[in-house]
């Protein structure tokens, strides 16, 4: 199980925080992939970043069941 | 005691001035970030703050990492405010500690710099007619490295 987590404006579009992957391992890329065709929005990832177990990572860093995969919209603290 | 810490209480200025005051320091810089009501001739009613907590605190704490790297005698500590904040809340507070005053005056700066680059906190600008994320989110603002800069030299 792979655990997807999604913030701000993806996380509204999405409708939700939180996706749960069954595959056993992926790559960001692939897991992008997954996701713009599961909810139809092919700009989904446009400017973002994803973080894996809370580390910046690529487009070919490989997912893992276990590992917790965040897509990281442009920041807008302080 | 936590030196990075993302709350969604009111911050107190001073409880973060005291992680940072110890009898080396000559000088402690300040910064303090409100809610701003007008932006761009739009009148903001309240703003929303969410973060990725755990990575959010992460970087923080990376951020005073690099404070220690180029100011070794720096002492740094950081609160961010998440969820609804009115006009004038304080959104985040940086307060650091140096031997002497010039330092702590570009610690600081550079703290709420990287704050903006590399800390995964969004806000929501709402208004009396509608609301929008910060960031140009799913527009056209991107990394152009690909990930923060200076971000992949600190891994």
């Amino acid at each position: 199980m792979i655990k997807v987590l999604l913030f701000a404006g993806m996380q509204e579009r999405a409708g939700k925080s939180e996706i749960q992957l069954d595959e056993p391992h992926l790559l960001v890329s692939e897991i992008k992939r997954k996701l713009e065709n599961e909810y139809d929005f092919p700009q989904m990832f446009t400017g973002c970043l994803a973080a894996v177990n809370e580390e910046f990572a690529e487009d070919d860093t490989e997912i893992r069941s276990g590992d917790v995969v965040a897509f990281i919209p442009p920041v807008s603290g302080g | 005691m936590k030196l990075f810490e993302i709350t969604e209480d009111p911050i107190s200025v001073q409880e973060v001035i005291d992680k940072v005051i110890h009898p080396d320091a000559g000088a402690v810089n300040t910064f303090v970030g409100t809610v701003r009501e007008m932006t761009k001739g739009k009148r903001t009613t309240y703003l929303k703050y969410e973060a990725y907590i755990p990575m959010a605190e992460k970087q923080l704490r990376k951020i005073g990492e690099e404070i220690a790297v180029e100011w070794p005698d720096a002492k740094c500590a950081i609160t961010h405010r998440i969820g609804e904040l009115g006009i004038s809340e304080i959104a985040v507070v940086i307060a650091v500690s140096t031997p002497h005053r010039a330092d702590s005056f570009e610690a600081c700066r550079y703290a709420i710099e990287r704050i903006k680059e590399i800390v995964p906190i969004w806000k929501k600008e709402h208004w009396e007619d509608g609301s929008k994320w910060v960031g140009d989110q799913l527009e056209n603002t991107s990394y152009p490295q690909g990930r923060p800069e200076s971000e992949g030299d600190t891994q």
